[in-house]
């Protein structure tokens, strides 16, 4: 058990599990939270989780927790560990199984009022044209050729197909695209799963969300985002759907075997890893990228779709329907990066796991409007509470791996949101406060109850306070459309 | 043996099963039941078919992963659940299952893997205990 004595406090909302802790601990453990946070984090395993992640092979400075954190499996959500390259290891478990699941934000010119009276049509019309809900296929089904230039291509597919914009590819993380996938690499099993779901979002806590942007707090770069207050905005939240799932099972059970033949001990069997310069480490990052480049093309397609319903719902009755992208994060990845550790620098693999990249101004990668500014962090809400558009900073590159938060995290179990919040009786109470729902599931609505989660606004102030990224925007939900 | 086959214990931000049975055989299929249940799946009274399944691992707990993944591929894939189990465990590495499908009326809730986390199948007073953390 961890106890609140055994941090030591090293910033207003920072705190430190000293690798004295524990000895099987590599590095420290360092919390961004406010007391609060952390009392919440300490009742459920998450802590826990981040110290047996810490015992990875080849971790480098420490591994960082998210304010947003809770308990997952392996790793927490909201777990940060960088890894050195080329011997320190790959860890699957640390990534997740639902590869790249990210979020898109699409800006509009379309002011909240003008939309007003058509929000219940464009609820429905998303609902339509945007495939959700458990096992739903995808809008495009895939060919095997075609399967394997999504993962070699990622969103660069879906621009030379007709589902995207040049713009669109700009503005992802990545280009949409990840070097170095080869699905020579992803299992028969996997390719089967991926090729008729393309173009869907799946269920869980995945959604689609019209918002309100409520609160500018950056002009300038809300400017750049196209963000503008009191317009409406798009959120999309969803990953790899059963191709990512199916690569992370099978690494997963892969590496069972590899973690005794490398002589790796782990506290957990699910933080499974390979050296990142070992054959099985190679073949993971390579199959990883392609689930990645996967869901960026998801999301693309998805995107092209919920064009087509803002076109249906709101042509000639609003002067501008269109969609402009702000951007597109991950959120459960690993990537390959350079940071500086010691005043030396150093090519890391960084997880995160329920965490998204917070590079701050300068980073080449970003594009060209936004390299001045830094890169846009999105952080979606819970349903019936705020999300925020956020920048990175300078700082997050030597506080966390040029990382930050990628939600609200729950606090509560579904098993307990189901017994005490009924997904009709939500229903009603967000309908009743202007918020359109369609839902496929009313206890998958309960689930997902805002109450299940921490206060959002709250996590961000504390990555604020931490120096790891400035507020941009605020957005409030106006339709939210669950799987 | 005494209590449930399975029940959900809580997870913060997933979901998991504490299972029981009085040895492998019988623990995987109450793992199977209870996985399918946790989905919230309804067969349809239809057509159904027979399936053999041969699956093998490392260890008991690997096998009992591969297993509930297998299941859970069919479903995805073949929109089919599973109605009943007649399982051997040989060796604790190698499974031999008949299994009888229906067609599936409706799924409440996707389970996108089954995971290895803190996975250890127990002796218990009169049986074996495991429990399985799902990603969902």
């Amino acid at each position: 058990m961890i106890r609140k004595q055994d941090f030591r406090q090293i910033g207003p909302v920072l705190w430190e599990i000293p690798t004295t802790f524990r000895e099987d601990m590599r590095v420290p453990v360092r919390v961004f939270a406010d007391d609060r946070m952390l009392e919440d984090a300490l009742s459920d395993r998450s802590i826990l989780q981040a110290v047996n992640a810490s015992t990875l092979p080849g971790l480098v400075s420490h591994v960082s927790v998210m304010p947003d954190v809770h308990q997952g499996y392996g790793f927490p959500i909201g777990g940060v560990a960088a890894t050195r390259l080329p011997d320190g290891v790959i860890s699957p478990g640390g990534i997740g199984y639902d590869i790249n699941c990210g979020v898109r934000l699409l800006a509009s010119n379309i002011s909240a009022e003008e939309a007003e009276p058509h929000l219940e049509n464009l609820a429905s019309a998303l609902y339509a044209n945007c495939p959700s809900g458990v096992g739903g296929k995808g809008s495009v089904r895939l060919s095997a050729k075609q399967l394997d230039q999504v993962c070699r291509l990622g969103s660069e597919w879906t621009l030379k197909n007709g589902y995207a914009r040049p713009e669109d590819v700009q503005r992802t993380e990545e280009g949409g695209r990840i070097m170095g996938a080869d699905p020579s690499h992803v299992s028969q099993r996997a390719l089967q799963r991926g090729r008729p779901q393309l173009g869907s979002l799946g269920a869980g806590n995945h959604f689609i969300e019209v918002d309100l942007v409520d609160q500018i707090f950056h002009p300038e770069a809300a400017r750049a985002m196209g963000l503008n207050e009191g317009s409406i905005a798009l959120q999309i939240h969803c990953g790899s759907r059963g191709f990512g799932h199916q690569i992370c099972s099978d690494y997963v059970r892969e590496l069972q075997a590899a973690v005794q033949r490398y002589k790796i001990h782990l506290p957990d069997r699910e933080l499974v890893c390979a050296p990142l310069n070992s054959p099985e480490g190679e073949r993971y990052l390579s199959a990883m990228s392609c689930a990645a480049n996967y869901a960026f093309a998801n999301r693309q397609v998805l995107v092209h779709h919920a064009r087509k319903a803002f076109e249906q719902a709101l042509a000639g009755k609003v002067r501008d329907w269109d969609l402009h992208q702000v951007y597109d994060i991950a959120h459960n990845m690993g990537k390959i990066e350079e940071h500086t550790v010691d005043g030396k620098k150093v090519r890391v693999c960084v997880h995160r796991k329920g965490a998204t990249r917070a590079f701050g101004p300068g980073f080449p990668e970003l594009p060209e409007e936004y390299r001045s500014l830094g890169q846009p962090v999105l952080v979606p809400g819970s349903m019936g509470t705020s999300s925020w558009v956020l920048l990175g900073t300078e700082e997050s590159m030597s506080l966390s791996f040029g990382s930050s938060c990628h939600g609200a995290g729950r606090v509560m179990s579904r098993k307990k949101a189901k017994r005490t919040v009924r997904g009709d009786q939500l229903r009603e109470e967000l309908e009743a406060s202007g918020i359109r729902i369609r839902a496929h599931s009313m206890p998958g609505l309960a689930e997902e109850a805002p109450q299940a989660y921490k206060d959002v606004d709250s996590v961000v102030d504390v990555v604020v306070q931490a120096g790891i990224a400035q507020k941009v925007a605020r957005l409030l939900p106006l339709a939210v459309i669950k799987g | 043996m005494e209590g449930r086959d399975f029940e959900e214990v809580e997870h913060t931000a997933d979901s998991a099963l504490r299972i029981r049975g009085a040895n492998l055989e019988q623990l995987f299929c109450n793992a199977a039941v209870g996985m399918m249940q946790l989905a919230g799946i309804e067969s349809l009274a239809g057509p159904t078919r027979k399936r053999r399944i041969e699956l093998q691992a490392s260890d008991s707990e690997s096998l009992l992963v591969a297993w509930l993944e297998e299941l859970l591929y069919v479903i995805e894939m073949e929109e089919v659940s599973f109605t009943k189990f007649d399982l051997t465990v040989e060796d604790n590495t190698s499974l031999t299952a008949k299994v009888q499908e229906a067609p599936i009326g409706n799924i409440k809730r996707h389970i996108k893997a089954v995971t290895y986390h803190d996975l250890k199948i127990a002796q218990v007073e009169g049986g074996l205990e495991v429990t399985v953390v799902f990603d969902v």
